[in-house]
């Protein structure tokens, strides 16, 4: 069931489609301020001008777990395009995660180090909601295989509605959004500077600017599947998901860490539950 | 060993004792592996009445060190225990006739090498611990001999355990376990070391008594069906009633809520003796019980609620072991989680979830027996075995921290181990009945346990540069158990798909007639990530750009290398970095509490729903 097509596909093509996002993202992002901002070929440039510069280090093993990190991201994102099972696309995104977040203690800095504990806490926050979505979309396909599901023929959003809003609240944590950009942010105003990035600077930062847009494109994937028995209707959805986080970043503040794991576990808890257990009670499960 | 008072001796004694085991162990696997079941048969009357008699002389002894210490919760419990095992040895002993005592299956030998090699290596590494940890403790008295005498009885009484068929044979060595594990954990002699062993005692004779209730009911009113495999192929209506109630043996000995303190106070023993408690003896045999009864509690209202309790106890120790920075409870917590996932597949009883429930008892006694030898060897050095005590651990001791590396990433990253099985366990209860509770139950425990994991290891892998080297006094025996046991877990993790088809599949095949499975795919890309995770450490060899080292930021604040700086005033000050164990939401004794209530609460109901299938209906 695995696709080589789409494997290298989504390895070739995701740092342009995600660099494009991040850039349409900051001119969006922009407009929302009043700005005009700047063009949406922006990051290229950025990731291209860090690239240059000098490298320096905190200490050697850094560069080690950024490279990790980057390759099982693209790992990740290449399973789940080749169509394989979403439960091991999950598991090999945590494992990518904690790459970064080792990279972060490494460094044995105050600022990463922070960084780096809510990191922990936002992955244990969005775990749960993450998995149990894998479940319910299994519970109305009966298969894990992202293949399987993609081509299942009714929407899946109406069995999986609740889920669905509650992907949406963990998404913001995914993709670094205000409010709950508490470990790093894209914006210049973190309170701990820039987290669990702080001590990657030049061609290492810009790794790790890379990867966050392959995994940019591997959660609207993600979104993409609710919405996979139309892929018309489904590309609109995902501009639109988009869109909203966009929003939600520009019109709210950031939160403290204890209200960000506390109401994703609760939404996670209730949509949850209360979803699969409508599942299973009118017989899908 | 009582006798060998010499340390030379000793160390030869245990050495070949240990290979012997652990080769007789693998000499079962080559010869026996594909022979699926055999059963044994002897004249049980001589040799039942030789345990009868030991059980009356341990029984003796218990009632003894009850009466010295002034235990009346012992002391009550062993004289219940023993009138009941004397009312059944004078009305029914003679009625009972068990055609085969002993039998040897796949699920057998699996646990036969789980005990032979792991708890050899255990007691091989034990030689170098013990050593150094009376030149610690000078004011402790040196009982080595006893100490090494009562691990391999301990090991000899798992190895009866898993290969006896005879009930009476389990409950006998369901006992030794007991009593050789009271004896380990008061080994010190200290207050705390004695009080701990007593928990540990009363709440394993409790599982005790039930299990002899048991005995007695199966005697009076199930016809005397006294055989593991006759018990299983009863109906359920039958025995159901004393299937729970060892069960709840099980319960106690796998130290699930409301157990687990004992478990959790049996750290004050020396760290071979967790290693062992905690990895392939003692807990194990109560999971090893419950994953052998599943057949019985598949699709009951009691099955149910037993795996409910195991799910409750996962999230519970799981929220705990957050709170706990001493590094040896966070292991007893993560222990108490884990055993209560196997308990939760067990309760659930198909063949997906004992699958799960096999794979969970193999990685976890791997990865955990290695966890408890590295800290027991870090805490020597460094004379302590607080996490934050770790700080840096690649620097100082780097073999030892990468050691620790592979066992935490065994624990809870894929493609190890532990997350094969959860893997598993998750696919196992999505199509079973009340499935879905279970599920959203593990989505939360597993968030939890990648919590206080990856911080631990973010502790030790720390980079602090110019420290001093604490690994050259090492005791060669710890080097042979920590790397064998290292390498065992990257190993299984490769051939563990071997391992079911040879092993798990064919005892599922036998017991349920059908198996289960990881796809072939996910299989070959867990493998080429197996691969990736072993080759990528070796890109730091590779030569990179000419690169500079910098201290980390500041806030602007001028600093040298071991991160100190010139405060107010200009005095130096150190930074020093600490784990978050946002103990307000995780606190143990809160949360324990709550777990104690609800299980308890859950027992009962357990109980009553038992009585009210096996009697009334």
């Amino acid at each position: 069931m695995i696709s080589i097509v789409g494997f290298i596909a989504f390895i070739l093509l995701a740092p342009v489609i995600g660099g494009l996002v991040s850039g349409i993202d900051r001119k969006i992002t922009a407009h929302m301020q009043g700005r005009v901002g700047p063009s949406i070929l922006q990051p290229f440039y950025d990731v291209g001008k860090l690239f240059e510069k000098e490298m320096t280090v905190a200490n050697d093993t850094q560069r080690f777990y950024v490279i990790s990190y980057f390759i099982f991201m693209v790992f990740t994102g290449a399973l789940f395009f080749a169509g394989g099972d979403i439960l091991l696309v999950i598991f090999a995104l945590t494992l990518a995660q904690i790459f970064l977040v080792l990279g972060a203690y490494s460094a044995n800095s105050p600022y990463s180090h922070v960084g780096a504990e809510r990191e922990l806490i936002q992955i244990m926050s969005y775990e749960p909601m993450v998995i149990l979505a894998a479940v319910g979309m299994y519970v109305v396909t009966k298969s894990f295989n992202v293949g399987t599901i993609v081509s299942y023929t009714q929407p899946l959003v109406l069995f999986l509605p609740g889920i669905f809003i509650g992907f949406i609240y963990i998404l913001t944590i995914k993709l670094r959004k205000s409010p709950f950009d508490i470990s790093t942010s894209h914006h210049a105003h973190q309170e701990i500077v820039k987290g669990v990035t702080t001590e990657f600077s030049g061609p290492t930062l810009g790794l790790v600017e890379v990867t966050h847009w392959y995994e940019t494109v591997l959660l609207l994937g993600f979104v993409y599947l609710f919405f996979a028995f139309n892929p018309v209707i489904a590309i609109i959805a995902v501009i639109l998901v988009y869109i909203l986080e966009l929003l939600i970043d520009n019109a709210s503040a950031r939160v403290k860490w204890q209200l960000a794991m506390k109401s994703s576990w609760g939404i996670a808890a209730i949509v949850g539950v209360v979803n699969l257990a409508v599942l299973y009670y009118i017989g899908m499960g | 060993m009582l006798l060998a008072r010499k340390e030379q001796e000793r160390n030869w004694i245990v050495k070949l004792s240990a290979l012997g085991i652990g080769a007789v162990t693998v000499m079962l696997l080559v010869i026996l592996g594909d022979k699926g079941t055999i059963y044994y048969s002897f004249s049980a009357e001589s040799i039942g009445f030789l345990m009868f008699f030991i059980e009356m002389v341990i029984a003796v002894f218990i009632l003894y060190l009850g009466i010295k210490y002034k235990n009346y919760l012992v002391i009550s419990l062993i004289l219940i225990q023993s009138a009941l095992m004397l009312y059944f040895e004078v009305f029914y002993a003679h009625t009972i006739d068990v055609k085969y005592s002993l039998f040897i299956d796949q699920f057998s030998i699996i646990m036969a090498l789980i005990i032979g090699i792991i708890g050899s290596l255990i007691c091989v590494y034990a030689l170098g611990y013990m050593k150094d940890f009376h030149e610690h403790h000078k004011e402790l008295p040196d009982r080595r001999n006893i100490f090494f005498f009562v691990m391999f009885v301990f090991i000899s009484a798992m190895f009866g355990l898993v290969f006896s068929n005879n009930l009476l044979w389990v409950l006998f060595f369901w006992e030794i376990t007991t009593l050789c594990s009271f004896l380990l954990i008061g080994y010190t002699k200290t207050e705390e070391a004695t009080n701990n062993a007593f928990t540990a005692l009363w709440m394993n004779m409790l599982g005790g008594v039930a299990f002899v209730v048991a005995i007695l009911y199966l005697a009076s009113q199930a016809g005397g069906v006294m055989g593991l495999g006759e018990v299983l192929v009863s109906g359920k209506a039958i025995v159901l009633i004393p299937v729970v109630l060892i069960g709840f043996a099980g319960l106690t000995k796998a130290a699930q809520l409301p157990f687990s303190s004992w478990l959790v106070g049996a750290m004050v023993a020396p760290t071979p003796v967790s290693a062992l408690l905690h990895s392939s003896t003692m807990v194990k045999a109560g999971v090893y019980i419950l994953v052998r009864l599943a057949p019985i509690f598949q699709a009951t209202f009691s099955g149910y609620v037993l795996a409910f309790i195991g799910a409750l106890t996962f999230l519970l120790a799981s929220a705990i072991a957050i709170s706990q920075s001493n590094a040896k409870r966070v292991l007893a917590y993560s222990t108490i989680a884990n055993l209560g996932l196997i308990v939760a597949c067990a309760g659930i009883g198909t063949s997906e979830a004992i699958w799960a429930a096999v794979l969970l008892i193999i990685f976890h006694a791997i990865s955990k027996s290695l966890l408890f030898l590295s800290v027991g060897t870090v805490e020597h050095r460094i004379e302590s075995r607080d996490i934050e005590d770790m700080n840096g651990l690649i620097a100082r001791m780097p073999k030892i921290a990468a050691v620790m590396v592979i066992g935490i990433a065994g624990m809870f990253l894929a493609p190890f181990g532990m997350l094969i099985s959860k893997w598993a366990a998750i696919q196992a209860f999505i199509d079973a009945p009340f499935g879905f509770i279970f599920v959203i139950i593990i989505a939360f425990g597993s968030a939890l346990t990648l919590f206080f994991w990856a911080k631990w290891m973010g502790r030790l892998l720390v980079i602090i540069p110019k420290q001093e080297n604490l690994e050259k006094s090492i005791d060669s025996n710890i080097w042979i158990a920590l790397i064998s046991l290292a390498g065992l877990t990257a190993i299984t993790c490769f051939i563990f798909p071997v391992i079911s088809s040879t092993l798990i599949e064919p005892f599922l095949l036998q017991t349920y007639g059908s198996a289960a499975g990881l796809s072939q795919d996910n299989i070959i890309i867990m493998i080429m990530m197996l691969f990736m995770i072993v080759l990528l450490p070796l890109s730091i060899l590779l030569p990179s750009r000419k690169h500079r080292h910098l201290t980390p930021y500041m806030g602007g604040m001028t600093t040298n290398a071991d991160m100190s700086y010139y405060g107010a005033i200009g005095l130096k000050r150190e930074m020093k970095l600490s784990n978050y164990y946002i103990s307000p939401w995780f606190g143990e004794v809160k949360l324990q509490t709550l777990g104690i209530y609800i299980c308890t609460g859950l027992i009962g109901i357990m109980f009553v729903m038992a009585a009210y299938a096996g009697v009334i209906i």
